[in-house]
């Protein structure tokens, strides 16, 4: 599994929360598709580094903030299937597997070397190899880890959701030994 | 055989592993959800989820169900018609309402008196009780570990994943301990702290961990206190926030309506101290706070770990480390339109807003309302006073408060998330200087270029009174 961008995406900005990533007012819909028109909406320096890549290169604690999917949604949408930081926030990096869009993570020193790299001229391909964990930029190989590769699947969720569907059995045994510690339909009056 | 110290974390996690990681190709344990809280804005896309699978709802009484995020926060008019924003918004809230009513989920629509911000509602209600595992699709979550419940923000999907199972697949987090130690001074409050904690290990210095907050500080704090601070564990980067259940947490919850009652309550309050006993202490990582050091704090940039004293100066660019750290305190403080090297204190303040699942709780109305009380907001100043939930609401007018708002120029309001997120139509205008009693200073955060300082309910009272950030120990003497 490899993906290759010949402009990927450069916004080496640490902090990078959901709500610049998509604004709360967008979060009306109830649908999951259609987001990615509104990626980065009041974040000019983020909207004008949209092209058509496919992989974004992103500073430390991407994600971070409103447990909001939305913003994973977004970035599919607008095409992305891999996101390349030093860090994710928790709740992002577990949206984004979920939607295969994959978190990239490599160390700090490489990042340094690729940001500069890429300030230095932004058009170097960028080569993701899932198979191998390497990131390929001009001269730059680079080790990364990953726990999910990229399927840019548009239903969220699935394998996931199988395997406890398929554990049913095993919850149900367990709840036997253990009542429900709460009733919410329970009549208060 | 002698036990491994384990943490409560550790306790509760044990408790509720339904299958342990080792046994399939992925390391998350199935963990058991013995609460769901839902509301409109992550809950629709999970419900189709189920639609499209042709699922059921599998716990529709482990699940509970508000609407607070794109709510109104004026009241309804004499038709009992609310006035949404915009159709969306409406369109949204009636989902909610059609699927509550398809899947079975209780449901506290709008015009229910118990109705209020998911965070503020399940609490009062005596929903989240100690050793609990509490999931909601949205990272103040947090807010529940205040009784020694682990409880943590999720995604859609996974929202999805509770409706369908109960269970979630979640990887075991590591802890670390906030140990707080010593006594607030007066004009300090637990937001103070959390501000404090948050600005001393960055947003990302708990990544993968839970927090588990110790110490004098927090023993002494009250339960409304303790969420303020456990709300904002996420602003730390932490998923969750714990704190060891003890006496103040069982007599909050003696009498609540979903708490157990009579003889049950005292077989529960025996279990939850037998559950508080287990801890040991192995903490993955550890810091200490000094409380009696903190002062009434405020942001500065665009994340929340940016608070310093209201009387400090905003800090320079030039003494950061990296071309990187320098790049994005620069771009803060032009997005702020703040200066380096001077304190916040002494600008000028276009809005205050007090509300939020961090401090819109009575005590955080009573605290607001003992600085307004006999004083005006000033000229310029819009203030809104957004109660947490009708409970708090009915509670603040009992005691007069909302006199003291409305007398002093704010306005009261219905109940909800209002302008902590701005998806409900309240909103600040590009350019005005929030102080903000909410969680996030993000950009946008508060409505397209608005600018949000966080401070305390104190702090903000106190702004709004002099129309410029200003230090509430001035106005306490």
């Amino acid at each position: 599994m490899k993906i290759t961008d010949p402009h990927p995406t450069f916004l080496p900005v640490d902090n990078i929360d959901t709500d610049r990533i998509i604004p709360a007012r967008f979060l009306t819909t109830t649908r999951r598709d259609g987001l990615g028109c509104h990626l980065f909406e009041d974040w000019p320096e983020g909207k004008a580094a949209l092209s058509d890549a496919s992989i974004l290169i992103a500073g430390n604690n991407f994600g971070c903030g409103s447990s909001r999917e939305h913003a994973v949604w977004a970035l599919v949408d607008r095409g992305f299937r891999a996101i390349v930081s030093t860090g994710f926030a928790d709740i992002f990096h577990a949206n984004a597997i979920r939607n295969g869009l994959a978190p990239v993570v490599i160390a700090g020193e490489d990042h340094a070397r690729l940001v500069s790299l890429l300030d230095d001229g932004p058009d170097h391909e960028t080569v993701l190899d899932f198979t191998s964990r390497r990131l390929i930029c001009g001269p730059l190989d680079i080790t990364f880890s990953a726990r999910a590769v990229p399927t840019g699947q548009a239903i969220p969720g699935d394998a996931e959701l199988d395997l406890l569907l398929a554990r049913i059995d095993d919850i149900e045994r367990w709840e036997a030994h253990h009542p429900p510690r709460i009733d919410t339909r329970k009549d208060r009056r | 055989m002698p036990a491994s110290p384990r943490t409560l974390f550790d306790s509760i996690w044990d408790d509720h592993l339904v299958i342990p990681g080792s046994s399939h190709d992925d390391s998350s344990d199935v963990l058991y959800i013995d609460l769901h809280l839902v509301h409109e804005v992550t809950s629709p896309q999970a419900f189709s989820i189920l639609r499209e699978r042709g699922l059921c709802l599998r716990r529709p009484g482990q699940t509970i169900a508000t609407m607070d995020h794109s709510t109104p926060t004026v009241p309804p008019d004499a038709d009992g018609r609310h006035a949404f924003s915009d159709t969306e918004t409406a369109a949204q809230v009636a989902q909610l309402e059609a699927n509550c009513t398809e899947f079975g989920v209780p449901l506290y629509p709008l015009g229910h008196e118990d109705r209020g911000i998911v965070h503020v509602m399940a609490p009062e209600l005596g929903l989240v009780q100690p050793g609990m595992t509490i999931v909601c699709g949205d990272s103040h979550t947090s807010t529940h570990g205040a009784f020694g419940a682990l409880a943590f923000g999720i995604g859609s999907s996974q929202v999805a994943h509770v409706f369908a199972s109960q269970c979630l697949l979640v990887r075991r987090p590591r802890t670390f301990e906030i140990r707080i130690e010593g006594t607030l001074a007066p004009g300090v409050t637990a937001k103070d702290v959390i501000l404090a904690v948050i600005a001393r290990i960055g947003t990302e210095g708990g990544v993968g961990h839970v927090f588990h907050y110790t110490g004098s500080t927090v023993r002494a704090m009250s339960m409304e206190e303790r969420m303020t601070l456990c709300n904002m564990s996420i602003e730390g980067g932490a998923r969750a926030g714990l704190i060891t259940p003890d006496d103040t947490t069982f007599s909050y919850l003696a009498g609540r309506d979903f708490a157990p009652r009579g003889h049950a309550f005292d077989e529960a309050v025996s279990g939850w101290r037998r559950l508080a006993s287990r801890e040991g202490a192995a903490w993955d990582r550890s810091v200490t706070i000094d409380a009696t050091a903190v002062e009434p704090m405020v942001t500065f940039g665009t994340n929340p770990a940016t608070g310093i004293a209201v009387g400090d100066p905003v800090p320079d660019p030039g003494g950061l480390p990296t071309e990187e750290e320098r790049a994005a305190l620069r771009r803060a403080l032009e997005y702020m339109a703040l200066e380096s090297g001077r304190p916040l204190a002494g600008h000028r303040v276009d809005v205050v807003f007090i509300g939020s699942c961090t401090n819109s709780r009575l005590s955080d109305l009573r605290a607001a309302a003992r600085i307004l009380d006999g004083r005006k907001v000033h000229d310029r100043v819009r203030m809104l006073v957004v109660p947490g939930s009708h409970r708090v609401k009915r509670a603040a007018e009992d005691e007069g408060l909302d006199l003291v708002f409305r007398n002093a120029g704010a306005e009261w309001r219905e109940p909800g998330c209002s302008m902590c997120l701005a998806m409900n139509g309240d909103r600040a205008r590009p350019g005005e200087l929030v102080i903000s009693t909410s969680n996030r200073n993000f950009e946008g955060r508060q409505g397209p270029e608005a600018r949000t300082v966080l401070a305390s309910p104190m702090t903000a009272a106190a702004c709004a009174i002099t129309g410029t950030i200003t230090d509430v120990r001035e106005l306490l003497q």
